[in-house]
């Protein structure tokens, strides 16, 4: 960390008073916007059970539960890691035909409904999918030989399919900005490829492995709709938990008790993290662009290329190709005769999508549910980006106030979206913030969720911005502004699309925090795919899926263009 | 410097585009009260669940004829709206709430959050809808949580169709029944208070092992037990027979892809298979408008909105002077005998009854 002792030299104030302004905004965001919501929820459901009080069984129950959260939380993580580690390699260091559209479709599963990620995997490798009718045809089975939906197995597939672009980008982004000689320095010194990757590349990752690492986890730790409906009723996550006895128990103790449980996991993941990757050196610098990537040469790339890209393909391509294309078909041969599924093309739900045909007061045309959407994932990611920018300014100065605020704003992430929301509604409603009339709190919860993203993306650019530069700036006579927007920027800039390509995402696929949040006659995308979703009938099934098409087209355009808004100096391909 | 004045402009670009798109939101949130009229018109609200819909002509007209404007909040589904109601209820968010079944209903009276009303239109709706005497919760929508099957399948197979819960458990419908989990789905706890209802407290439990034995699969909500499991429905699951609602085969015939002159559904609608879910509306105590929240829960009884319900929510009117949509006579099957169970019970049980099912029907 010498090039960082070196830039503090150069500050004016003490380090540690810089860090305290910086750390204003953010703060007062966490403040208003979490922990006050989260306390008067917190308050409400501990005075209840200090009266109910808990007995035996009770306690074993949530012990139970605890520890099976913890348990697929691992090992989805781990097998995320397994797929998103080579994947992020192979997105760092090689070029090759559709980088970029890989990169954008890797991204859609975040951002789709759970009901509709359940519903693809069904219609692959469900009891009728066609995997498995497939498989039957071919070698005359009498039973579907692919049986592994409500299981443990598919809970972990689903949070592969989900989170393996958490890895992707975040190792992906700190992988291209290592400096390459490392790994020629080491070869030419008669190092292994296997011993280069273990002993220059690995601990050099380390500190963006850990990040990543614990954004998946905690994210797999509160996994809610993935349990339900991937899992099967028998499984039960503490988020599920919270969710049965919040919503059909009314027992709000208890679940404030199961709340404040997983909040307390995630401060102690934190926790530990941020102990580990302190001591962990930094010493990534800014590359040229383009630099250390290349085409696939030596036979060993090319089957390494190749296998992720397949891999890739079946594992989170496929399901959203499923969908996609049952949005266009139709199944609705007569029913009477079964088994022979007459099929066609026709683009009969996105037409009835702009038909309000039973004059609903709440029907909303698909382009305004389409600008909905985008307003609030543009404001999500102007908040979240303007206040990650600040936290991870004060995270790259070395001063203990870091060590305690930098877990604080990974616990939204870990929060019960249930219970946070009914704080929300507790709190903010009176003006000036009122949930029935200030429609910035929507994109504000999305900005809870965004904000770690952000800083986890943004911190390491930070750090990698050599102090000779700024020092040579400010001798050379620029303003303080002037070195930020010359040296500091375009350093970060990639870092921040990273960031800013998450906080759209997490914004345009939510859907707990806004179904709480947004009004009835303002619903988001998703909240769209609910309504249809939510009646019998095949038009309605139909005009679901063509949303969700919808959604995932919207968001690969924007994604597409975040990705192309080159600032300066970022215009290599990652 | 150019490239200043470069990233400069990008950013006032989007500052620009964002406030361009914010700017219509709030247009159109206030087009209400832009209205033509001398005195400007007052707001109320109303609280309901997310399964809510109406005509907008109707809403319009009420709003024109009483010089209101009417703003409904968002809330989420049944339990969620009615834990704000009751986290709120000393400084009420809204002046009517829509909604609470009567599996929430004493839990609802019980937390007060309701204000009595005797409206007059209550002479019309007949007394087994009228569950709380006191006239805090108004009776508006009832509708059967019934079984649905795949008429196809049945036919194909030369299979009867099960005319008793205790038929379900024979060997020859093995595997054929999809249920909702009844801690996390409403129609799910729905038939769970069936089974109650119909086998008593003694006997559910030992029926749902019966059940479990015979292959009951259970899923986690109502989506995924129609669209994913049901046979019947586009998702061409495998179970023929699902956990639904009593207005399915009219919806299937109203959004079918290709026009259906049968519903490719049925319900089971035999004595006691079906629980009856009625939804009440009710003015929130401490509402600041009490004579205009009376007249919108006069307008919720009254026939024009009683007709609008069948095909906006898919649920049937209280009120018997409302008639019911044609698709709704050719194809609903009304239970002459649903279910039913005493809210109190219910309220008093719940927690329980669902405790018992996990540990009989999952572990």
């Amino acid at each position: 960390m010498r090039s960082n002792s070196n830039k503090n030299t150069l500050l004016r104030a003490p380090a540690g008073q810089q860090v305290l302004w910086l750390w204003i905004l953010p703060l007062l965001f966490l403040g208003v916007f979490f922990f006050n919501p989260l306390f008067s929820i917190f308050r409400l459901a501990g005075a209840g059970l200090i009266e109910a009080g808990l007995d035996g069984a009770a306690w074993s129950r949530v012990w139970r539960t605890l520890s099976f959260t913890v348990w697929q939380a691992s090992l989805s993580t781990f097998f995320t890691l397994v797929i998103g580690l080579p994947a992020a390699y192979v997105f760092a260091r090689f070029s090759f035909p559709g980088k970029s559209l890989l990169r954008v479709l890797t991204t859609l599963p975040f951002i789709l409904p759970t009901i509709l990620v359940a519903a693809a995997f069904n219609a692959l490798i469900g009891p009728r999918g066609w995997v498995n009718v497939l498989l039957m045809d071919w070698f005359n089975l009498a039973a579907p030989p692919v049986n592994f939906l409500n299981s443990l197995s598919a809970i972990v597939l689903a949070h592969v399919f989900y989170n393996t672009t958490i890895i992707v980008r975040v190792v992906g982004s700190a992988w291209s900005q290592l400096d390459p000689r490392l790994g020629y320095a080491a070869r030419v010194l008669g190092a292994s490829p296997w011993r280069m990757l273990r002993e220059v590349i690995l601990p050099l990752l380390r500190p963006a492995i850990l990040a990543a690492a614990l954004l998946v986890f905690i994210f797999n730790f509160t996994s809610f709709g993935v349990i339900l409906l991937l899992g099967g009723p028998r499984f039960a996550t503490l988020e599920v938990e919270i969710y049965i006895q919040t919503l059909q128990m009314l027992n709000l103790p208890m679940a404030g008790l199961l709340s404040a449980i997983q909040l307390g996991c995630t401060l102690v993941m934190t926790l530990l993290y941020t102990r580990l990757s302190a001591r962990l050196n930094t010493p990534l610098a800014p590359r040229l662009q383009g630099e250390g990537i290349g085409t696939p040469h030596t036979w060993r790339e090319k089957l390494l290329v190749g296998g992720t890209v397949m891999v890739l393909l079946i594992l989170l391509v496929s399901p959203l190709a499923a969908l996609a294309s049952r949005s266009v078909m139709r199944l609705d041969a007569d029913r009477g005769q079964r088994g022979v599924v007459q099929t066609g093309i026709t683009l009969d739900f996105y037409r009835e999508l702009f038909i309000n045909r039973r004059g609903s007061l709440f029907f909303v045309p698909p382009i305004q549910a389409v600008r909905n959407s985008l307003i609030y994932a543009g404001f999500t990611v102007v908040i979240s980006l303007g206040l990650g920018l600040l936290a991870a300014s004060a995270l790259t100065r070395r001063v203990m106030i870091n060590r305690i605020l930098d877990p604080m704003f990974m616990l939204p992430l870990g929060t019960s979206a249930v219970s946070l929301g009914l704080g929300f509604i507790i709190v903010f409603n009176r003006p000036p913030i009122d949930v029935r009339s200030f429609p910035l709190l929507v994109p504000i919860a999305h900005s809870l969720v965004a904000l770690p993203f952000v800083m986890r993306a943004l911190q390491p650019a930070l750090l990698s911005i050599p102090g000779g530069l700024r020092q040579a700036a400010a001798v050379l006579g620029a303003s303080p502004l002037r070195v930020w927007l010359e040296v500091d920027l375009p350093i970060i800039a990639r870092a921040a699309l990273v960031g800013a390509v998450f906080s759209f995402t997490i914004s345009m696929g939510e859907f707990g925090a806004t179904s709480f949040l947004a009004r009835p006659e303002f619903p988001t995308m998703p909240v769209a795919i609910f309504r249809f979703i939510g009646q019998p009938g095949a038009l309605n099934y139909g005009q679901a899926l063509a949303m969700s098409t919808l959604l995932m087209m919207v968001c690969g355009i924007g994604i597409f263009f975040i990705e192309r808004f080159r600032l300066r100096g970022i215009k290599e391909e990652w | 410097m150019k490239s200043l004045t470069k990233t400069l402009a990008i950013y006032s670009l989007v500052v620009l585009i964002l406030a361009a798109c914010a700017a219509p939101i709030q247009q159109v949130a206030q087009t209400p009260t832009d209205q033509p009229v001398e005195t400007p018109p007052t707001e109320i609200r109303v609280m309901t669940h997310a399964s809510f819909a109406v005509s907008e002509e109707l809403i319009r007209g009420f709003e024109r004829e009483n010089n209101v404007s009417i703003s409904f909040l968002p809330a989420g589904d049944t339990g969620s709206a009615l834990n704000q109601a009751i986290l709120t209820k000393n400084a009420p968010m809204a002046d009517v709430f829509y909604g609470v079944d009567n599996t929430f209903l004493s839990r609802a009276l019980e937390e007060g959050i309701f204000e009595p009303y005797a409206s007059p239109l209550l002479t019309e709706i007949p007394p087994q809808f009228k569950l709380d005497p006191q006239n805090r919760a108004l009776p508006v929508n009832y509708g059967d949580v019934c079984i649905n099957y795949d008429r196809g399948f049945f036919a194909e197979r030369g299979l009867a169709v099960p005319s008793s819960l205790e038929d379900l458990t024979l060997p020859e419908y093995r595997g054929l029944l999809v249920v909702q989990n009844p801690a996390t789905s409403s129609p799910g706890l729905a038939f769970l208070l069936a089974t109650i209802a119909h086998f008593g407290e003694e006997g559910y439990i030992d029926f749902w092992q019966r059940l479990r034995a015979n292959d009951v699969m259970v899923v986690a909500n109502w989506e995924t037990a129609y669209y994913t499991n049901f046979s019947a429905s586009s998702g061409r699951g495998p179970q023929p027979m699902v956990v639904s609602y009593g207005s399915s085969p009219p919806a299937e015939v109203i959004f079918a892809e290709t026009p259906l002159d049968e519903p490719p559904t049925a319900s089971i609608t035999d004595p006691g298979t079906c629980f009856r879910q009625i939804e009440f509306v009710g003015i929130l105590a401490g509402t600041q408008q009490r004579e205009l929240a009376e007249k919108v829960v006069d307008f919720m009884l009254s026939v024009p909105f009683q007709e609008d319900m069948p095909l906006q929510m898919f649920v049937f009117p209280v009120n018997p002077n409302a008639s019911l949509p044609e698709a709704f006579q050719k194809y609903a099957q009304i239970p002459d005998q649903p279910a039913e169970l005493d809210p109190e019970l219910i309220a008093a049980n719940r927690q329980r009854w669902i405790e018992a099912w996990t540990e009989a029907v999952l572990r």
